[in-house]
């Protein structure tokens, strides 16, 4: 009987020691969600400034440029995943696997090859269980993404883009992240960022006025030239900021639900083990009463 | 005469942002000197120092390797992968 008391005892630890752990993991992203939330704010006049710049050149000259113009035929696409390196963030890397999974099966549908960029461990560690390739694998750092880490993609995807596709280039490039919308909903997103669709989402330029006649220097070709990868660069970077902060908002939504969870346990296990030793002290005095009884009735 | 707007960003931050009656930069091509009243331009920076003069005197000068100027209606922006303020 009191074994069944220690085994109450023991849940009723463990289920602490957990929440325990969850708790202060809430804290911890709570506190980093604000860091991230700030580092998103910050790199937003960059990437408005480098929009605004790229839908300029884009719209008012009359270059053909091998960025901005669709191929007839498109081979193969290339599909960059921002994923986590850790996990325990609810269906945080699943959602973006699941849409990044479905893009794929899209693409294989209307006749393009896929190949994959990865970005974060938990994406890495999905690809080497199933045993599939990628092209190329950037681990560690995700929760507080580095710009020289986004320059590095970027340089990956536009040089391969700007491969013939005979040569084993692609013809599109498309990012999956996940969006921090707010503390409780954060959206997996499809971005495709070559060839280029500069009106887009967020980033757009929100004022309707129209852009003015541009004079560029040392001309728009040129220009273009250097702006597109900046422009391919600071979108990566917006993902992956985007994305570090939806991670920690996940952490601390699938941690608060824990700690709630380990509650609702050590209440339903305290009532148990309550149960059981009210139980054992009934069993013992009827014993201890009925063998005073027994010894009672044997002096007579 | 109206002054310009001008911001200085880098890629994860702004570095600077206020008035000023002049900047000059050097692109590519070579230097250019922007005054308020000047036509739109997107020009590609060169490695070099840009200069500002603050509307209420003195001069802010700023390292911006790798970027981009572009200027319109008296808005000037300077654009780089990384950037940071020249101290004196």
């Amino acid at each position: 009987m009191g074994s069944q008391v220690r085994v109450y005892r023991q849940k009723i630890k463990s289920a602490q020691t957990t929440k325990k752990i969850t708790k202060a993991m809430e804290l911890i992203s709570a506190s980093r969600i604000q860091k991230a939330k700030q580092r998103v704010a910050a790199s937003g006049p960059y990437s408005r400034a480098v929009t605004r710049a790229v839908s300029a050149v884009a719209t008012f000259s009359n270059v053909d440029h091998v960025l901005t113009t669709e191929p007839e035929v498109i081979e193969r696409a290339a599909i960059v995943i921002f994923s986590s390196d850790r996990g325990l963030a609810g269906a945080f890397n699943s959602n973006v696997l699941r849409e990044a999974e479905e893009l794929a099966a899209l693409l294989r549908h209307q006749g393009k090859d896929v190949v994959y960029y990865l970005v974060g461990r938990k994406s890495v560690g999905y690809f080497k269980f199933r045993k599939r390739d990628a092209e190329r694998e950037w681990t560690g750092g995700t929760d507080n993404p580095e710009f020289a880490t986004a320059k590095e993609i970027g340089d990956a995807v536009v040089s391969r883009f700007l491969q013939p596709a005979s040569e084993g280039g692609v013809d599109e490039i498309h990012i999956v992240y996940n969006r921090f919308v707010s503390m409780m909903v954060q959206v997996p997103e499809v971005v495709r960022l070559l060839p280029l669709e500069v009106v887009e989402g967020v980033e757009a330029p929100d004022d309707n006025e129209p852009l003015p006649l541009y004079d560029f220097e040392p001309d728009a070709s040129d220009v273009l030239d250097a702006l597109l990868p900046v422009y391919i660069e600071s979108r990566i970077f917006n993902a992956m900021l985007q994305s570090a902060a939806a991670k920690h908002a996940a952490t601390q939504k699938a941690m608060r639900s824990a700690s709630d969870n380990a509650d609702k346990l050590i209440t339903t296990y305290t009532r148990l083990a309550n149960n059981a030793r009210q139980s054992e002290i009934t069993q013992q005095i009827s014993e201890i009463v009925g063998g005073a009884d027994a010894l009672a009735s044997a002096k007579k | 005469m109206a002054d310009l707007t001008v911001s200085v960003v880098s890629a994860d931050q702004e570095i600077w942002s206020g008035t000023a009656s002049m900047v000059v930069a050097r692109t590519t091509e070579g230097e250019i000197g922007i005054l308020p009243g000047h036509e739109p331009v997107l020009a590609i920076l060169g490695s070099g120092e840009v200069r500002l003069t603050v509307a209420g005197g003195g001069s802010v000068r700023a390292k911006a390797d790798d970027g981009f100027l572009s200027v319109e209606h008296d808005t000037v922006t300077i654009v780089a992968r990384s950037a940071e303020l020249v101290e004196g």
